[in-house]
């Protein structure tokens, strides 16, 4: 493993927007040697196959297609100093730390004084959905169905089913007019679309049919689809497709940091993170996807930079010990980030982040030790964020939705 | 080796229909005994019946009935494996399996299970208590009971091992027919001549190998049946690795009349399954999934290992087991020794295939079929794709990883296009892979493998299965 150092101060996993972002602010603050490990061929992340949607408003200023986005991360930091490892997988996380890399040269092993995982999201298969019928070629996720359009220029079906309602289901929606693919119909199992305006306006745009409250109960056909049976208010009733595009229900990509024995919090499916991003290692951060489902873009490359920021701080010696406060949470919330509360000054993650587990009307509050800090009313939505301020002091905070009676 | 477009001759010694694990294990047993050998499989690739889909246990045969020709070929089907696995390369994974006990009924049942065990040359079953189980499972439920322990249940790779036996046939050269369905045919002078979608093959010997279809192949080349096809299917769920860690034994339920039960187990790449069901169904083709049925397999599982629940399912499928309306083996010789039905192999023939094949090369011994044995066995290993040894990407020139989730690289892809029975299909890519068949389901290497599989399946890529 000839180009990759045995020794860094600062090893980043997955050179996505959040990992470029922090080791694009790690070398701007002088933190040392910065390696950023991605296991693709290019660096850049899931940005590199969205050939559509608007990106780098915050970060460049001007909207930008998710390739040149993508590469313009990957240049700015660069240009900063970090060094880019691609074709380069991290398989395990070692006390030390140590990371085990493997690559086209074998396995090898880096050691730094501190790591952050980068490491994003997936989306929920056909499999983790326990859809029933046969297992016919032709059902993708929408990451599965870029990388065939926009990575390999292939059009694997004509007339799919989409199902799922979240913003990434019109990712969905545009991947397919970029390669001539007309959707059959878009299901939806819950009551209304879960992404927000205008997104939602789009399949009416387009003409294409909307199964609301409509469950896909099974997949037909041998070596490819050939139709979906949807099930709604106890009737089915069968399809005709020639595929499945399965979206959204993202999942944090934590097996590394799971099988590495760091707290995980099965409510965001990731790691357990403090407000400086720590994670119940002191020497291993997280950013961006990985901390929950799921973000914008700018949303992970503004943690990734504030995380480095605290990496920095910790570098130095300077950030407040690891604490365990807690943060609880009650009512429709369906989590929380951070779960864990230090307590010092300049945090990384300086709000609560949270999701609302259904779309409720209601009252969130924030209390510590009983008293209320801070509360607002709120229509929530389960792709909708909701934000709180960072409980101060030393209480026990508690986060709580109330739905309106 | 393979001439799988010509237009196939004969005569050989001897044609098995059929390319599951049993056919494979017969090809291989034949060929080292120096028969010419003839396999044919009707789908574009060995291993879509039965055995497309089980739990991947090495059963020692603990719970067969004493005496039967099953419990027989298990336990001598388990010695050869032992024996020979680590020559071909292939993995076993010595874990142990625990009969768990959660009633007073079945805590009352293990000890005749134990004799049972006994008495099929299991000797070394041990009986656990509640706190025993408890110190070796620390994630088990709290409220069973007993169990008892059976160490030498183990795991191994289900496609692997007959693609092994297939491969160590073709060093001895055996040939392999893929897309070849049997039809029908006619036994002439000493000669059977079968028609195949392929063309006329002709042999001395015929083996039925067929699985879920033998009583119907029966019917097509012999003109009678001695028993009737019930496929029977298994449902299964699949957790992604670190879930691996919750069990170390294979934990088997006290089993029924009908069937072993509900298995919670590892398997020999890392992740941890739950299943299978046993339900009765007319299709010998399709064994569909159905939502509700794994959904309750996930509950059962999380009763089981309540941990479980924190884990995510990444995958889901179900098997056909070939059963009949008897529980035994049904294998029997016919046509004045010309033609060996094997059937009926219903849910143990991973484990017992070395064991049915020797035991089906004796009988046609007995009638009088024989030939000179090769002076030399070549031993082809195979590519480890399990978590018993290192794996490809560990050593330099593998061209990188393209299945992140299974880490199986480049080179690893590009020998199984390229192998002695290379992969026609993205499913028997992924049989010798393991490519998209984690966590992702493609969502990552669909566009790569995509771009390097062009050409080389019958039916081109358009996603994962
Ligand atoms: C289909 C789709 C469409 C989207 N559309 C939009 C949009 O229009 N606008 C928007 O703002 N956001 C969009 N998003 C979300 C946006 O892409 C993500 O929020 C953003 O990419 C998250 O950045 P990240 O750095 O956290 O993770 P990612 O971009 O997912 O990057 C993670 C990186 O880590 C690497 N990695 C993982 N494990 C390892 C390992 N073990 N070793 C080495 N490397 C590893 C991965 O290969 C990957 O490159 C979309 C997401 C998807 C899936
Ligand atoms: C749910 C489940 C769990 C199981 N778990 C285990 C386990 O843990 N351990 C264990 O030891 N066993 C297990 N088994 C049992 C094991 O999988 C089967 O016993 C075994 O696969 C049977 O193999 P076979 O070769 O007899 O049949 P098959 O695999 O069905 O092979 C027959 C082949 O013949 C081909 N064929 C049929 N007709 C023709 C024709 N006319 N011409 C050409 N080709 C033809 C078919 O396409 C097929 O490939 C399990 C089975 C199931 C279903």
């Amino acid at each position: 493993m000839a180009d990759i150092p045995a020794e860094v101060d600062v090893a980043i996993v997955g050179a996505g927007p959040a990992g470029l972002a922090a080791a694009t602010e790690l070398c701007r603050l002088r933190a040392g040697r910065v390696l950023v490990v991605e296991r693709e061929a290019e660096a850049g992340g899931v940005p590199r196959f969205c050939g559509h949607s608007p990106y780098g408003m915050r970060e460049f200023g001007r909207p930008m297609l998710g390739p040149g986005y993508a590469r313009a991360l990957v240049a700015r930091a660069e240009a900063a100093g970090a060094q880019i490892a691609t074709g380069v997988t991290v398989t395990a996380l070692r006390d030390g730390p140590r990371l085990t890399v493997t690559s086209d040269a074998g396995t090898g092993e880096v050691a730094a004084r501190l790591v952050l995982l980068t490491t994003g999201i997936r989306e929920t298969t056909r499999a983790g959905r326990m859809i029933g019928g046969t297992k016919p070629g032709g059902v993708l996720t929408t990451g599965g169905l870029q990388g065939l359009v926009y990575g390999a220029g292939l059009r694997p079906f004509r007339r799919p089913v989409i199902l799922g309602t979240e913003l990434v289901a019109f990712s969905a929606i545009l991947t397919c007019r970029h390669a001539g693919i007309r959707p059959a119909a878009m299901v939806e199992p819950g009551a209304r679309i879960t992404a927000r305006h205008p997104a939602g306006l789009l399949p009416r745009l387009l003409g294409l049919p909307l199964h609301l409250g409509t469950d896909l109960a099974a997949i037909e056909g041998r070596e490819r689809v050939e139709a979906v049976v949807l099930r709604s208010g106890g009737a089915e009733r069968r399809l005709e497709a020639d595929g499945v595009i399965v979206t959204g229900r993202f999942r944090p990509e934590a097996t590394l940091s799971r099988e590495g024995g760091l707290t995980y919090d099965p409510a965001t499916g990731g790691p357990e993170v403090d407000e400086y991003g720590r994670t119940s290692d002191p020497a291993i951060f997280a950013a961006g996807n990985l901390l929950r489902p799921v973000e914008t873009a700018g949303w992970c490359w503004g943690e990734g930079r504030a995380v480095a920021g605290a990496m920095a701080v910790a570098l130095a010696g300077a950030l407040p010990p690891p604490a365990v406060r807690r943060v609880a949470r009650t009512g429709a919330i369906a989590w929380v980030v951070p779960q864990r509360i230090a307590g010092g000054c300049s945090p990384a993650l300086d709000t609560l982040q949270m999701r609302a587990a259904r779309a409720a009307s209601g009252r969130l509050s924030l209390s510590v030790d009983g008293h209320e800090a801070a509360a607002r009313a709120l229509r929530a939505l389960p792709e909708r964020r909701m934000l709180l301020p960072l409980p101060a002091g030393t209480g026990s905070p508690e986060v709580r939705l109330e739905a309106a009676p | 080796m393979t001439s799988e477009s010509a237009v196939p001759r004969g005569p050989f010694d001897v044609a098995i229909v059929g390319g599951g694990v049993v056919g494979c294990a017969l090809a291989r047993r034949f060929a080292l005994a120096g028969a010419s050998v003839v396999l044919m499989e009707k789908a574009v690739d060995i291993l879509d019946g039965a055995s497309k889909g089980n739990s991947a246990i090495l059963h020692t045969g603990f719970d067969a009935p004493p005496g039967s020709l099953e419990a027989a070929c298990i336990a001598e089907g388990y010695r050869d494996y032992d024996e020979i696995h680590a020559r071909l390369g292939l993995p076993l994974i010595r874990s142990g399996a625990l009969v768990v006990a959660w009633t007073d009924a079945q805590e009352a049942a293990l000890p005749s299970l134990m004799e049972k065990a006994r008495a099929n040359g299991v000797s070394d079953v041990a009986p656990l208590t509640r706190a025993e189980t408890l110190a070796l499972e620390p994630h088990l439920a709290p409220t069973l009971r007993a169990s008892f322990r059976v160490p030498r249940e183990g795991l191994i790779d289900p496609w692997s091992a007959p693609l092994a036996y297939l491969t160590q046939a073709m060093a001895h050269g055996a040939e392999v027919l893929r897309g070849c369905a049997v039809t029908g045919g006619a036994r002439a002078g000493d000669l059977w001549r079968l028609d195949t979608t392929l063309g006329e093959v002709s042999a001395r010997l015929v083996i039925n190998a067929a699985g879920l279809y033998g009583d119907l192949l029966d019917e097509a080349l012999i003109g009678r049946r001695d028993f009737t096809i019930r496929p029977r299917k298994g449902q299964f769920v699949v957790y992604d690795k670190p879930a691996a860690a919750l069990a170390g034994h294979i934990l088997l339920p006290v089993p029924t009349a009908i069937t072993k039960g509900i298995v919670v187990c590892r398997t020999a790449w890392g992740n941890l399954l739950v299943g299978p069901t046993a339900e009765e169904q007319e299709d010998r083709a399709n064994a569909p999934l159905d939502h509700a049925t794994l959904d309750a397999l996930r509950a059962k599982g999380e009763e089981i290992l309540p941990a479980l629940a924190e884990h995510d399912v990444t995958a889901v499928y179900a098997g056909l087991r070939p059963a009949t309306e008897e529980k035994d083996y049904r294998i029997a010789v016919h046509e004045a020794g010309s033609y060996v039905t094997v059937g009926g192999i219903r849910s143990t023939g991973l484990s017992a295939a070395l064991g049915i094949a020797s035991h089906v090369l004796r009988l046609a011994q007995e009638a009088g079929h024989g030939w000179q044995a090769p002076n030399e066995v070549a031993w082809p290993r195979m590519r480890n794709i399990s978590i018993a040894a290192p794996r490809d990407h560990e050593s330099a020139g593998n061209g990188g990883i393209v299945c992140h989730c299974e880490q199986v690289t480049r080179r690893e892809i590009e020998a199984a296009l390229s192998a002695p029975l290379p992969a026609r299909s993205l499913s028997g890519l992924k049989r010798r892979t393991r490519v998209t068949m984690g966590r992702c389901q493609g969502f990552h290497c669909s566009g790569p493998l995509a771009r390097m599989t062009a050409g080389a399946f019958d039916l081109p890529m358009a996603g994962n299965g």
